[in-house]
């Protein structure tokens, strides 16, 4: 048998026929092609592209198309199961069901939905499910908003689960992929949640670059999980996975302490893996050297960057941006080296109450002399241009000097 | 593992928050410092060897035939067993226990200092135990205890343990045993 005959008779395929390839391969070698697409689009291609084995959906309207683009990769075979949940709430419980049960399992949803579902998300971490909820932030309010805010994000941060968040089409596609990668890591196995801001990115049409589809991700090994997946026929599965929840009367307080700091244990784990699969925790963009600091993530790094360019044209301001990807684990060392030489820091944030801003001063906190200014800040589906953070910087540094 | 004891106001330690974080594959941990897999092995024996009642904790990855490794694997456990004259209480079931476990016979994830105190155990081997729930008797271990811990994993290992040594498959724990043996013979206890 020839070398090469040999190679394709050891080649792995998945349920879809799909060649079977190494994240590496996947991520950061196979050739890419260019597309335009919108975020919705990115997540079915990158599902796609994911060796998934269940999705449960409740779209309701106005949802974005995501959950509903996953029911077409079922039904062309790449999805292993997909069905509807009754509610948010039923989703978010059915999702760990498949999870814990040794699937790879995917998710999408937004603002007030994301609240109903709440009880669930420590739950997935306690439980050590290695699912991904794709988490395209609408905001919460009354009367609702259907428009892009990313409040519901500060209500997840101590959840348990890694919190990542995509600034565009391009990032949340590579991000899926490396998600699962990263959150079924022995060593780390909890979910994570790929944020990304609703409407600008999952309603968006952007330029893309995909790998071919015809590669895919290995399949997830539930026997290297920390804990045992339900299995009732092979042993050590038949012990299930108790939850603490039903025997918690019989249990020390020292297991319920040790356990929630074996789960915040597991998102510090994730930081190498988060380091190699996203080339960092942050992103830098702008004049390294620059004492005007935009740190933020999603779309408002983007519309921080566009007046990083604004400021140096006009006006002849140094900036830069830090972009933070990952939020759980928070990038703290990063950041801290990012921001040695600024003296103004701006957090710009697309939420009423400022969460990134208070995840910033909380990490530079007797760490940084430079002042740290909690705007622009806009909600409820407020667009952020580019001349309303340039406006801030000239009105508010002026004021300081 | 970084030191000894509780950490800040929590009574169980976690060494990521210390910034220890497991080893790159190849490699060990010997309490904080990152170490060559034969350096973890020999200090792990020497602990087994030196200090009183030392046990061997077996969780169900190894306690069940379920594959042909873990058959492999359960032999082994044995054999080592005897080379460091230790005793095997297994880690059968990761559910607590109402009223009590019986500590003579086994260990439990969610109360294993009961074990550990009633048999006096000055250093163990965690082996075959499922990641989560090793890593949460592991901090209990550490707080409540100063019993030596080790931990055999063949996953990426357990920061929380004193020594680690990771992707343990069988033919590690045949070189485990052969360093056991050699460090049994140094010691004159052979």
């Amino acid at each position: 048998m020839s070398p090469i005959a040999n190679k394709e008779s050891k080649e792995q395929k998945n349920r879809a026929g799909q060649k079977i390839v190494s994240p590496d391969y996947l991520l950061f070698e196979a050739p890419r092609e260019k597309h335009f697409m919108t975020g919705s689009e990115a997540v079915k291609e990158a599902v796609k592209r994911a060796t998934v084995d269940a999705s449960v959906s409740y779209p309701i309207t106005p949802q974005s198309e995501a959950a509903h683009l996953i029911g077409e990769l079922w039904a062309e075979g790449y999805v292993g199961v997909y069905f509807r949940g009754e509610n948010e709430f039923g989703v978010m419980s059915e999702v760990a069901g498949c999870s814990i049960a040794g699937a790879r399992t995917i998710t999408t949803t937004s603002g007030p939905g994301t609240l109903r579902a709440m009880e669930n998300f420590p739950m997935w971490s306690g439980t050590r499910a290695a699912m991904q909820l794709v988490l395209m932030a609408r905001g919460i309010n009354a009367p609702l908003t259907i428009q892009p805010d990313n409040l519901e994000v500060s209500f997840l941060l101590d959840t348990g689960c890694m919190i990542w968040y995509a600034e565009n089409v391009q990032e949340l596609f590579d991000m899926i992929l490396a998600g699962f990668v990263v959150a079924e890591q022995p060593d780390v196995h909890v979910p994570v949640i790929t944020a990304v801001d609703g409407f600008f990115v999952s309603h968006t049409r952007e330029a893309i670059y995909l790998p071919p589809d015809d590669i895919a991700l290995p399949p997830y090994d539930p026997y290297k999980a920390p804990m045992p997946a339900i299995d009732a026929e092979v042993p050590p599965g038949r012990f299930l996975r108790d939850p603490f929840v039903m025997k918690s009367n019989y249990i020390s307080y020292a297991t319920h302490a040790s356990w929630q700091f074996e789960v915040r244990a597991a998102i510090e784990r994730s930081r190498p893996y988060a380091k190699h699969y996203l080339k960092g925790l942050t992103e830098e963009f702008g004049d390294k050297d620059a004492e005007i600091v935009f740190v933020a993530c999603g779309t408002a790094a983007s519309q921080a960057k566009e007046a990083v360019r604004v400021l140096e044209a006009e006006e002849g301001i140094k900036a830069k941006v830090v972009k933070l990807k990952t939020i759980r684990p928070f990038p703290y060392e990063e950041l801290l080296e990012a921001t040695k030489n600024a003296k103004y820091i701006f957090v710009p944030e697309f939420n009423v109450v400022g969460w990134l801003e208070r995840e910033v001063r909380r990490a530079l906190y007797k760490k940084s002399d430079a002042e740290i200014i909690g705007t622009p800040r806009v909600a409820g589906g407020m667009t952020m241009p580019k001349e309303a953070i340039v406006k801030e910087v000239l009105e508010i540094i002026p004021a300081r000097r | 593992m970084a030191k000894l004891g509780p950490a800040q106001y929590s009574p169980y330690p976690v060494a990521v928050y210390e910034g220890v974080l497991n080893p790159p594959p190849g490699k060990a941990l010997l309490f904080n410092d990152i170490v060559d897999e034969e350096t973890a092995m020999r200090e792990a024996a020497k602990a087994m060897l030196t200090r009183e009642n030392a046990t061997i904790f077996p969780g169900p990855q190894v306690l069940y035939a379920w594959n042909e490794e873990a058959k492999k694997k359960a032999k082994l456990i044995k054999e080592m067993a005897e080379v460091l004259n230790a005793k095997i209480i297994p880690m059968y079931d990761y559910r607590p226990k109402y009223p009590k476990i019986d500590p003579d016979i086994e260990i439990n994830p969610n109360h294993p200092n009961l074990t550990i105190w009633h048999n006096k155990i000055k250093a163990c081997i965690f082996i075959g135990v499922h990641c989560h729930y090793a890593n949460v008797a592991l901090k209990i271990i550490r707080s409540e205890t100063d019993c030596f811990t080790i931990a055999m994993c063949s996953m990426a290992g357990h920061e929380d343990a004193m020594i680690t040594v990771r992707d343990q498959h069988s033919e590690d724990l045949e070189k485990f045993i052969e360093i056991a043996k050699e460090v049994k013979k140094e010691l004159g206890l052979a």
